[in-house]
């Protein structure tokens, strides 16, 4: 059981990692500050939800599990409220012509 | 191994990168950057505690109030901008900084081993005092001394900041004005993390005693959420001369002294508490300093009162 | 499985490091504000990790510090940068 919690550990921790590699070579390579936005809030944040995900298999007890998940929901609400704001200060008035 | 080298060597190239940057807005942005990290660098130290109020007050608070002073410098920026200071003092600063830190360096690589330590006499002792957290043991019971006499430095440098007020703005509005509007994206900001933020705060407060945490780390979350309620508009900046305020703010030290002077009678010395209810007063000091800090925290990065009551 | 969530953190922070070096870079506040949303997400990857990988429970309390403190700084910022365009024009 240990064994298969372990292997199930390593590979969404793999995963998020990938997601967080994805994000940087997307804040790297965009052309303009919107998309890099983009890039960052979206990848970072599976990223980082994957991550939690495999160490809530490592997890001891409940409470510990459920102080993941709640890190892990404060930070995709900060990012999804905040990232609204930070694009409405790079492009005020969104309307493109 | 690999991953602290890797970690010290991207706080040092964020921490060069501040120093070098010409523009205000940009090193604060990499103060802020490297506070974060050297939260990263606590815990890897086993620190918790520190990594927590580096987290809190080092990098968030500390850079609110830089971003407050950069906001105000921004019309003298232009002229600042082409200054350099003289090659003999750019020289002798960097001669100074090396010093220090090879100082630095040198007692640390030569401390005796084992390294001189009270650690096991401050866990001994920690039954007496009934919490679980060596480093709040310190804080509240072994050297309670100098925390009571942090607050008062903290309220007395709010006051050094408020005697900045022009004569005829004394007693008024810090901060700008800023406007609240029900459609923008930051009130609905603050109206979903503030909440969230004082139930962290609270928490972080409530647990200092059996786990990392404490009535500053407290006491600033508290504060971020105000300073957030002030910046969206939903709540303006409180007149520096309304009485609750000012009770507010002295309601901390006031409580913390009193306690101290009554261990005179309590236990035979100052800040002494008797065995018993030793817990049980540091829980009646700690409430109120941490209100009163996050108020004194708050009204430091608002700044001097800058504006009259009647718009 | 202590090792591998050390690598883990520290490649999550090797990430971090090469977007900070983009966005510190980038000519204007555009980018700049940026900062505060890429270490928060990151550092609380690399805090959680380390969590676990190091044995201190409390590591996941300066996460919730953090999400908290960079949503609160990310605020300041884009406050300080909509107050300097609206000063310059």
């Amino acid at each position: 059981m240990n064994l298969v919690f372990d292997v199930l550990t390593v590979l969404a921790v793999c995963a998020g990692a990938f997601f967080f590699l994805a994000g940087t070579i997307g804040l790297l390579r965009f052309p303009d500050a919107l998309s890099r936005l983009h890039a960052l809030t979206k990848a970072d944040n599976l990223g980082l939800g994957l991550i939690v995900l495999g160490l809530l298999f490592q997890a001891e007890e409940l409470f510990v599990a459920l102080k993941l998940i709640g890190v892990w929901l404060l930070g995709l609400l900060a990012a999804a409220t905040v990232t609204q704001l930070i694009a409405r200060a790079i492009q005020p008035a969104g309307l493109r012509d | 191994m690999a991953f602290d080298a890797g970690l010290a060597v991207l706080v040092l190239g964020v921490a060069s990168w501040t120093i070098a940057a010409r523009d205000t807005f940009a090193a604060v942005v990499g103060f802020v950057a490297y506070g974060l990290l050297l939260a990263l660098i606590w815990v890897r130290l086993a620190a918790p505690d520190v990594a927590l109020t580096e987290a809190a007050i080092g990098s968030g608070l500390t850079g609110g109030l830089l971003l407050g002073a950069s906001t105000r410098l921004r019309r003298t920026e232009s002229l600042a901008v082409g200054e350099k200071p003289a090659a003999a003092l750019r020289a002798a600063t960097i001669g100074l900084c090396i010093l220090v830190s090879a100082g630095l360096a040198a007692i640390i690589l030569l401390l005796p081993e084992p390294a001189p330590t009270l650690a096991a006499l401050a866990a001994a002792n920690l039954v007496a005092t009934g919490l679980g957290n060596p480093v709040t043991a310190v804080l509240m019971a072994y050297r309670a001394i100098d925390t009571l006499l942090e607050v008062v430095v903290l309220l007395l440098s709010l006051l050094g900041v408020w005697s900045l007020t022009p004569d005829h703005l004394w007693g008024s509005l810090p901060s700008p004005h800023y406007r609240a509007d029900s459609y923008e994206t930051v009130t609905f900001v603050t109206q979903l993390l503030a909440p969230i933020g004082i139930l962290v705060g609270i928490h972080i407060f409530w647990i200092g005693s059996v786990a990392p945490g404490g009535e500053f780390q407290g006491a600033t979350i508290l504060a971020a959420m105000w300073i957030l309620t002030m910046l969206s508009g939903l709540v303006d900046a409180p007149a520096v001369n309304r009485r609750w305020l000012r009770l507010l703010l002295i309601i901390g030290p006031v409580v913390f002294a009193a306690i101290g002077l009554a261990g005179f009678a309590m236990a035979g010395a100052f800040l002494a508490y008797p065995t018993n209810h030793a817990k049980l007063l540091i829980l009646i000091i700690e409430v109120p300093v941490t209100l009163s800090v996050a108020a004194m925290l708050t009204l430091l990065v608002a700044g001097p009162p800058e504006r009259s009551s009647h718009r | 499985m202590a090792d591998f969530l050390l690598a883990a953190a520290g490649f999550v922070l090797a990430t971090v490091a090469l977007g900070l070096v983009r966005i510190l870079r980038g000519p204007g506040d555009a980018d700049r504000i940026m900062a505060a949303q890429l270490l928060g997400t990151g550092g609380i990857a690399a805090l959680v990790l380390l969590a676990e990988a190091n044995g201190v429970p409390a590591a996941v309390d300066v996460a919730l510090v953090l999400a908290l403190l960079a949503a609160f700084v990310s605020v300041a910022f884009v406050e300080s940068v909509a107050r300097s365009t609206a000063d310059r024009t």
